[in-house]
């Protein structure tokens, strides 16, 4: 939006090794990224590089940094305003480059003028002092890197809280150079895949937009279908058109909205209200005891094919064993459902389109139709692949070497824009009924929904529960002593989890996962939505804890 | 600036600030070494590595011994050589004579130099070790302190290459002990199971503890792929024996990571064979003709799945393995009134793969007919490759003539 591609900027390797200062906001690296983790550790060690850590939580990666700025949730772009200000009053910015590569610096000095580090100070929590030494770090030591994860994204002011990420780093002019860099680290295996590959509702594979009219028209010609011209619902959206009764089938593939959505009474509502359900899984999952039709799935062990990583390199996947019983791959299931329809005429492409059949005789015929009509893909043919070749995207023809790191010349809009935004609280604030925060992540121990994690014995064994942190003053205050079982209750629902006592949170703040099916955190979470990118805010909901004897 | 010596009467070039060792490894002259790892810093303590040096006074640990313009090495003077069978000796006087069962065997960096230097199990009725073996309680990380030859690799690949500084040296002399912490468990010492000193141990003192007994290295076949976890994107080797992966092995030449690795990736990968994964196509019974139905039920074919199976499988797995197990989910759709063996419409039975397509295909074929595209919302999957993601996005737009498709890049 600022910059133009949503992907991180730099690679992990450029940032071990080349970066000065390393500012991580909203990620709890060392659980959710270890390896990441563990290279930003020994860059501070061995290297000198200084590491600012912004995070509401003493997570474990605030131990090895300089600096922990100990913000309240919810208000990293005031945070972020606060340290442009400073940085602006000291004169710290890189005139040059905002010169020549950026537009609407104009703009973006008058909304962060406001952002004294005494106003920031009284937003965040974090002492003056501490603002003042992180813009000092930032400012004296290039270039930096800036990580981020769902710390920043899951806000109702999710998308600008990126642009100030981005507002920050292109101020430094540490965008496009070596070691610099605006830098969310994906969560899942191949999360930047699915988005890269058009599993979103707004653009083609590559990021073509639906909505525009040339994209359209060329997969029109490679499909030989005729596409509709405004763009499909969100995964919230779609539960909500469900539940609506406009959706009448849903076909969902290895995900799990039933314990990864905010709100599952709502969610759960949704699906019961949905005419067809077709789940394709590894197990019978919370969402899949919904479903109508199960297709028993291949895990990525026993497949063939690429996934793409953080920093937009594609790698491969391959086939260790064979799964077990009938199970198949995605690929093999959903290529079946296709030619059967054809078969029974639910759609009739032109028979000249080039790439309108589903003929597919292996994974590397998939991969040519990639290659065809996805532009940063175009050289990313499965004979290189297969040579060992490391690609990151864009990589725009077979000859191309790929690009590490992006906008090194120019943004991919053209002028990298800044576009500055005001602190806005969270949709949903502490109050008399509801006195805590609760924010919510991951442990090291555990992934996602748990669907494998869980399965993985060793894994279950070191933490076999949910737990909910919560700082000893709260914890006395509710009469709640570590390990004691707890009802955690929000406006939309409640869950009995265990406590953990502990400072990792500060007074007011509470944390737990949504690892655990019967203690998951998404029946309390806030479904208010970013209203750009649709994301909801995870990361901020008000909730109410009590004791409860341990029979319930 | 390039250094010029001799090696083995053989002239050598190497940068500036090279090691001996370094230097004579660029020349393709072997160096034999025990404590040495290139990603870790050297310490000179296993004295396998030394060398005579023309003008030096006794022999020099070739890992810490920086090569210098003019140099004249011998890598195998009899001085050199008779010392390294010494040491080996001495490393086998206590050590356990047990490579036929040792999980290390075939990888064993100790068994290799002992079979290169012709040592023999030396005689002696010296004190021995006695450790317990396997005496921490963490999952992950097999301990034999009898098979630990005090190399230290372990303790300098959590302390430089995952920063964790859980192991450590304790007492001294014959005493001398590998501890995790004040001599505590692992996961109480602020371990956080990534298996790297597994990974940098050069024999088989630390092992991977879910693969003991599975596999030895002749017996497996290693399958480079990417971690099904995180979006790092690391590389490492499955290790397969009968269709079944029994070791996640580190790469060196990773991309990404190198011998890097989480606990999740080193791990985490038993679900890929746990029982409660689905094997055969579910289809709930009211989707299905009656009279087949009844038919593939009769001759045994299909197959309904109760309830209880249904909706206990994790739930009973996790109880035993130490979790709540509590279900939040008492009123799914699915729940029917009589669990007897009876079926009701919402049953779910064990169908053939043909049968369970042309439902799905025949119901999304009607309701594109009546509907139209809005009436589809599919969920890509952030675990599935990209040409899956490809071909289910090109199925959504093609197919079903809709954008409505997106996946938990949110989440």
């Amino acid at each position: 939006m600022t910059l133009g591609s949503g992907a991180m900027t730099n690679t992990i390797a450029d940032i071990a090794e080349e970066s000065q200062v390393i500012f991580i906001i909203g990620s709890n690296t060392t659980e959710n990224h270890p390896v990441i983790g563990t290279k930003i550790r020994r860059a501070k060690r061995y290297r000198g590089a200084k590491l600012i850590v912004a995070d509401p939580r003493r997570i474990d990666i605030t131990r090895y940094a300089d600096l922990h700025l100990q913000h309240r949730p919810g208000t990293d772009l005031a945070l972020l305003n606060g340290l442009m200000h400073i940085i602006l009053r000291e004169g710290w910015e890189d005139e040059d480059y905002i010169r020549e590569r950026t537009e609407g610096f104009e703009e973006l000095k008058a909304v962060v003028s406001k952002y004294t580090p005494e106003l920031t100070s009284q937003i965040t929590g974090v002492p003056v002092e501490q603002i003042e030494e992180a813009a000092r770090m930032l400012g004296e030591n290039r270039p930096g890197a800036l990580l981020y994860a769902m710390g920043i994204t899951q806000h109702t002011t999710g998308v600008a809280n990126v642009m100030a990420c981005a507002n920050l780093q292109m101020l430094l002019g540490n965008v496009g150079v070596p070691g610099g860099g605006v830098n969310p680290l994906r969560g899942q295996n191949n999360v930047q895949g699915a988005c890269d590959m058009g599993g979103l509702p707004d653009v083609f594979p590559g990021y073509q937009k639906v909505t525009n009219a040339d994209a359209r028209a060329k997969f029109e010609r490679a499909w030989g279908v005729k596409l509709p011209e405004y763009m499909g619902r969100t995964v919230t959206e779609m539960l909500n058109a469900a539940e609506a009764g406009e959706v009448k089938c849903l076909y969902i593939i290895g995900e799990n909205p039933m314990t990864s959505e905010p709100d599952l009474n709502h969610t759960r509502h949704s699906l019961n209200k949905t005419e067809f359900i077709v789940v394709q899984d590894l197990f019978m999952s919370e969402t899949a005891q919904f479903a109508d039709v199960i297709f028993p799935a291949a895990a990525s062990a026993e497949k063939e094919g690429t996934f793409t990583n953080t920093e937009r390199r594609i790698q491969r996947v391959r086939k260790a064993v064979n799964p077990p019983g009938e199970a198949m791959p995605d690929d093999w299931i959903i290529i079946q459902i296709a030619r059967r329809m054809l078969a029974l005429g639910a759609t009739t492409p032109d028979p000249d389109a080039p790439w309108a059949g589903w003929d597919y005789e292996s994974v590397e015929d998939i991969e040519r139709e990639i290659n065809a009509l996805t532009p940063i893909y175009a050289g990313v043919t499965w004979e290189r692949l297969e040579a060992g070749e490391q690609l990151h995207w864009p990589v725009p023809s077979p000859e191309h070497p790929g690009t590490p790191i992006l906008h090194t010349t120019k943004f991919s809009r053209g002028l990298g824009r800044f576009i500055a935004n005001d602190h806005v609280p969270p949709a949903e604030r502490p109050d008399d009924e509801y006195p805590l925060v609760l924010t919510t992540g991951r442990v090291l121990y555990h992934w996602h929904a748990g669907e494998m994690t869980h399965r993985a014995a060793g894994l279950e064994a070191v933490y076999p529960q949910a737990l909910v942190e919560i700082n000893p003053k709260d914890a006395r205050k509710a009469g709640v002593e570590d390990g004691d079982r707890i009802k955690l209750s929000s406006r939309r629902g409640e869950i009995i989890s265990t406590a953990q006592v502990t400072d990792r949170v500060e007074p007011g703040i509470v944390f737990t996962t949504f690892h655990f099916a019967e203690a998951a955190a998404n029946f309390l979470t806030n479904p208010a939505l970013d209203p750009t990118a649709k994301i909801p805010e995870f990361k901020v909901a008000a909730v109410r804890v009590e004791k409860v004897d341990a029979a319930d | 600036m390039t250094i010029n010596l001799i090696i083995n009467n053989q002239p050598v070039s190497a940068p500036e600030g090279s090691t001996v060792l370094e230097a004579a490894k660029r020349a393709g002259i072997e160096i034999p070494t025990l404590c040495h790892h290139p990603d870790l810093t050297d310490i000179g303590a296993c004295r396998m590595c030394v060398v005579s040096i023309d003008g030096a006074r006794g022999l020099q640990t070739a890992c810490t011994t920086p090569a210098r313009e003019g140099m004249v090495v011998d890598t195998m003077s009899d001085e050199a050589v008779a010392s390294r069978k010494f040491t080996l000796e001495m490393l086998l006087t206590d050590h356990p004579n047990d490579c036929m069962t040792c999980e290390a065997n075939g990888q064993c960096e100790l068994q290799d130099l002992v079979y290169d230097y012709g040592v023999s199990w030396p005689e002696h009725s010296g004190k021995r070790h006695h450790y317990e073996i396997d005496p921490d309680p963490n999952p992950f990380i097999f301990i034999d302190r009898n098979k630990c030859i005090l190399c230290g690799r372990c303790i300098r690949a959590c302390e430089e290459i995952q920063n964790r500084d859980v192991w450590n040296f304790a007492h001294r002399g014959f005493e001398t002990k590998l501890v995790a912490g004040a001599d505590q468990f692992l996961l109480d010492a602020g371990c956080e199971s990534c298996g790297q000193c597994v990974t940098y141990c050069p024999v088989g003192a630390l092992w991977d503890k879910m693969s003991i007994g599975k596999g030895r290295l002749s017996q497996v076949e290693k399958v480079r792929t990417t971690c099904s976890y995180c979006g790092v994107g690391c590389n490492f080797d499955l290790n397969v024996r009968n269709n079944e992966i029994v070791r996640v092995t580190a790469a060196a030449d990773a991309p990404v990571n190198g011998l890097s690795l989480c606990v999740k990736g080193h791990y985490g990968y038993d679900y890929v064979h746990h029982p409660d994964r689905l094997t055969r196509p579910l289809v709930r019974a009211k989707w299905l003709d009656d009279a087949t139905l009844q038919e593939n039920l009769a001759r045994g074919a299909w197959e309904a799945v109760s309830e209880a199976e249904k909706r206990n499988a994790l739930l009973t797995w996790r109880r035993q393995h130490g979790g709540n197990g509590q279900s939040q989910f008492p009123n799914s759709q699915s729940q029917i009134p009589n669990p007897k063996s009876s079926i009701s419409p919402e049953t779910f039975i064990r169908t053939d793969w043909d049968t369970a397509l042309d439902v799905v295909a025949r119901k999304f074929t009607e309701t594109k007919k009546q509907y139209g595209g809005d009436a589809f919302a599919l969920m890509a999957s952030a675990k599935c490759t990209n040409e899956e993601n490809y071909i289910f996005n090109k199925f959504t737009r093609q197919m079903l003539a809709t954008h409505s498709i997106d996946h938990c890049a949110r989440l």
